[in-house]
């Protein structure tokens, strides 16, 4: 059995922070010998779930980002909260190519993260904020010596 | 983050570097629309052989620059997409619209 390790941190809503959460994760991820692909995925689905909260949750403020990860055995969680607006309608949000944001938002933030992790969960409240949880499986390959 | 603009005759290709996500998009937006307002091309075609990450802000970038070009009358090609990107570019079902060139390379 591996053990639990975990990491939260709050940071600015701030598009500038993108990069750095994605990598962040990513890196914390790495530890379970992820491929490039897995690592890829993992950096995308983060990219627009803070993305999310940047552009939905904070659209004319400055908020904060809470990011709580967690890896168990093979499995990376990560859960992505903010304090923000909330959504009224889960169901239309999650929709491929709905969008609130103009034209030169694509609308597939939440398609991309269902596509690219293994589960993802939405709860929100309006006027409370936003919690994006995600698991991702990480295939134990043979030969992997990693220790975890 | 950066893009390198090259045009011969008709054709403008814009050169994409580094990593594509919503805070870069806006310059990369304005950097392209410029280009494509001074030289005014009949194709534009957009590499992303240099791009090592992409999310769906990408997706928005070529979307916003079809609807801008199909309003001139201009045509968007896009090439160099890694496996991982096409990932992106398939899941968005943006090839209804747009031409992918080269789209088997490996990464």
């Amino acid at each position: 059995m591996n053990a639990k390790n975990s990491f939260s941190m709050k940071i600015d809503s701030r598009s500038k922070n993108e990069s750095f959460l994605r990598t962040v994760v990513a890196t914390f991820a790495s530890v379970l010998d992820p491929t490039v692909e897995e690592i890829s995925d993992i950096k995308t689905a983060v990219s627009e779930a803070v993305t999310n909260c940047i552009v939905h949750a904070y659209p004319d403020t400055i908020g904060k980002i809470y990011i709580n990860c967690e890896i168990t055995d093979n499995t990376l969680t990560v859960k992505i909260r903010d304090k923000g607006v909330g959504i009224e309608n889960i169901a239309k949000a999650m929709e491929p190519l709905y969008t609130t944001a103009g034209e030169e938002r694509a609308g597939l933030g939440f398609a991309v993260m269902q596509n690219f992790m293994d589960y993802v969960r939405v709860r929100s409240v309006v006027g409370r904020g936003t919690t994006v949880t995600m698991k991702k499986n990480i295939q134990v390959r043979y030969g992997s010596q990693k220790q975890r | 983050m950066s893009v390198e603009i090259k045009v011969k005759d008709e054709v403008l290709t814009g050169y994409l570097s580094g990593e594509i996500d919503h805070h870069s998009a806006s310059g990369l937006r304005t950097a392209i629309d410029r280009a494509v307002e001074v030289n005014m091309p009949s194709l534009v075609i957009l590499d992303f052989e240099r791009v090592s990450f992409m999310d769906s802000s990408g997706i928005g970038l070529i979307m916003g620059r079809y609807k801008n070009l199909s309003k001139r009358g201009a045509t968007l090609n896009i090439t160099g997409t890694s496996p991982y990107l096409y990932k992106m570019m398939r899941l968005s079902g943006i090839e209804r619209i747009v031409k992918i060139e080269n789209k088997e390379k490996k990464q």
